[in-house]
């Protein structure tokens, strides 16, 4: 069970300015059902740039309810420009607080009134430019860089509990690490054992597994009047076949095992497994 | 908040369950006077390996099978990791295993990360499930391979409460030369199982999920298996698990199986009409909400319900106002930002993954607290509907 504030408690129990304004000044809508959260915030604005309301729909958990819910109550009476500096630590500031892997619901109450307030003045948000890294949940590098920045994150871990980049299928890890490596400037502690094995893509692989096949493994058998030909790739199983004086070898499991599988585990990926074909 | 209303209404029995009185009674003396250590030579000794030895008796009794044939651990992720990791010790040359894209992380985990643990790396095949979460057998048959080291389904899924068909499964494993294990944590206590006439070589079991306590469980391996062991140490437990034995909980897990073994009619009359009763009035009375996993292959006790376009973890904080545990396999109940594995297996689109909720119930619950639930549901789900920017009237 979630450690949530009696201030959470109590905005997600008894939620304030449920609901949706006609004919908004401005309109901020982020996230999607697929990423388990979503807030569609609207601001009515008057002539001084005074928001005078503020209501949300929020689909989600306790903390997303919450955080749009003490966001409306935040932003009513400011002006656009300060509404614009409320980040999303204020946000979880109001709350008392929020468990660390529920921040990306406050990010996402800041990134909804950033984009009610852009829709009001008739911009586009810079973020939305940015390259997605995380295709899970289609966060961009800037968003992430962002985040870093703003909430000085100092890990991979970090990173996807303010904005969920990297916690979905994980393909994007090294990306993250190289993202937060190049805005932090320092080395970034990489975690000890890496349940996640070095990700290749099967492009990738093949070209790899071939060169090293050519460049590598060849030339030896063919000293001895053999051959050797790749058959297929399967996730991690090299699948060859021995020609020449090698098909023949009663040697040529050794030379599978000991030979070509450890050369392609040196210098491609060190979970392949190398067989022959039947 | 009423009396009434303070009264917890338990309905996540698939999590964990209630320890039984009588469960509780049994296992006392063994925690108080009677604290020998049961391979003593003395009496004193002596009598509490009478108790253990009468716990495996009970175990065994429930199962179909013979005391012989059951060997107690820790827990049912212990018994998993023992089966399969023994297989793969026992055909080192063998890299192969099959197993579902359903299971329970004890197995799901352990054959992801297969090579950190022996060292090797091992091709798994995961077999696919329909939308109701069922296998496809043509699949199944094709998977097994003359370097199938071993299968691995579950009896019963943990989430929807899906049987699996695990007889005919090991049947066609055995035809193989294949060893077969199943997870039967959910499934034991709940529907008859009868291991004498089967070819399944594994099983684990785990005490808590039937009214024993936490922190026991067991492992049976089929007369004449070869079994290399996981925990190695004394002599315990026929050589096959080292550690001194959990006596009380072991009692406490004999006692429970006993206890199943009666209750087994009630459990698939009187739980299994109060199952239907809840889930036929949620999905009635709420609309838009959707029963996940097939209707009929499945344990008598577990409904999994999604409501759509609102989110689990809220679901569950406005039960808890009333009292009401349940489960969810929604992504913020877990601390991962993505829905069930199971859920996602079955294809059960995002708008109803993420605001699925699992009652369990058991032989404890009554009329009355499915009248309770069936009362406040309704109302909890469309006042979350009405702040949910995808929900329209």
């Amino acid at each position: 069970m979630w450690e949530y504030t009696d201030k959470v408690q109590q905005h997600f129990l008894e939620p304030q300015n449920v609901g949706e304004i006609e004919n908004a000044s401005g309109t901020g809508d982020v996230g999607s059902l697929a990423c388990g959260d979503a807030l569609k915030l609207t601001l009515q604005i008057d002539a001084n740039d005074i928001i005078t309301d503020a209501k949300f729909k929020t689909f989600g958990c306790a903390s997303a309810i919450a955080s749009s819910s003490v966001l409306t109550e935040m932003v009513k009476g400011m002006s656009i420009d300060e509404a614009a500096k409320v980040t999303n630590q204020d946000i979880a500031d109001a709350l008392g607080g929020l468990p660390k892997e529920k921040m990306h619901c406050s990010v996402m109450g800041r990134e909804a009134l950033e984009a009610a307030i852009a829709d009001y003045k008739g911009q586009i948000l810079p973020m939305a430019e940015g390259e997605i890294v995380c295709e899970c949940f289609g966060v961009t590098d800037l968003e992430v860089i962002r985040a870093i920045n703003e909430s000085s994150l100092r890990s991979v871990e970090e990173i996807t509990h303010f904005t969920k980049a990297g916690g979905g299928c994980g393909k994007c890890e090294d990306k993250l690490r190289k993202l937060l490596q190049e805005t932090v400037g320092a080395k970034v502690d990489t975690p000890l054992v890496s349940i996640r094995p070095k990700r290749m893509t099967a492009l990738q692989k093949i070209k790899k597994i071939e060169e090293v096949l050519e460049r590598e493994v060849r030339p030896g058998l063919v000293k001895d009047g053999g051959d050797i030909e790749l058959v297929d790739v399967d996730g991690d199983f090299v699948i060859v076949s021995l020609r020449g004086a090698c098909k023949s070898c009663n040697k040529s499991q050794t030379t599978i095992k000991d030979y070509v599988e450890k050369k392609l585990r040196e210098l491609v990926l060190e979970s392949l497994i190398v067989e022959e074909e039947n | 908040m009423s009396a009434d209303t303070n009264k917890v209404v338990y309905m996540d029995n698939n999590a964990t369950s209630q320890v039984a009185r009588e469960v509780l009674d049994a296992m006392m003396e063994y925690l108080t006077d009677s604290y020998g250590n049961p391979s003593s030579m003395y009496t004193f000794g002596g009598l509490v390996g009478g108790a253990v030895a009468t716990a495996r008796k009970q175990v065994a009794d429930l199962l179909g099978c013979t005391p012989e044939e059951i060997t107690f651990t820790s827990c049912g992720t212990e018994s998993d990791s023992t089966a399969i990791l023994s297989a793969l010790r026992t055909y080192p040359d063998k890299r192969h295993v099959i197993t579902t894209r359903v299971e329970h992380p004890a197995v799901k985990s352990l054959c992801d990360n297969l090579e950190i643990l022996t060292g090797q790396k091992h091709k798994v095949t995961r077999l696919k499930v329909d939308s109701e979460g069922m296998l496809d057998m043509a699949e199944y048959e094709a998977a097994l391979s003359d370097d199938t080291a071993i299968v691995s389904v579950m009896w019963a899924n943990n989430e929807t409460g899906v049987i699996y068909p695990v007889e005919e499964m090991a049947r066609m494993a055995k035809a193989r030369g294949i060893l077969f294990h199943t997870d039967a944590v959910q499934a034991v206590g709940k529907i008859p199982i009868n291991l004498k006439d089967l070819d399944i070589d594994f099983l684990s079991l785990s005490g808590h999920k039937l009214h024993a306590p936490k922190g026991v469980g067991v492992l049976y391996i089929k007369k004449g298996t070869l079994f290399v062991p996981f925990l190695t140490g004394g002599h315990q437990e026929h050589g096959r698990r080292g550690g001194t034995e959990n006596v009380a909980s072991i009692v406490g897990l004999g006692k429970a199986c006993e206890l199943a073994g009666l209750k087994m009619d009630e459990e698939n009359t009187r739980v299994r009409a109060m199952r239907d009763r809840l889930e036929e009035g949620l999905l009635s009375s709420v609309p838009k909400s959707m029963l996940n996993g097939h209707k009929t292959s499945r344990l008598p006790n577990t409904a999994n319900i999604s409501f759509e376009y609102v989110e689990g973890e809220a679901i569950l904080l406005h039960m808890n106002r009333y009292n009401i545990c349940a489960s969810s396999g929604s992504a913020c109940t877990s601390g991962s930002l993505e829905p069930s594995h199971v859920l996602r297996a079955m294809g059960v689109p995002f708008t109803a993954a993420h605001g699925s909720i699992r009652f369990s119930l058991s032989v404890y619950n009554t009329e009355e607290e499915v009248d309770f639930v069936l009362d406040k549901m309704p109302a909890i789900i469309a006042s979350l509907r009405k702040m949910s920017p995808f929900w329209q009237e």
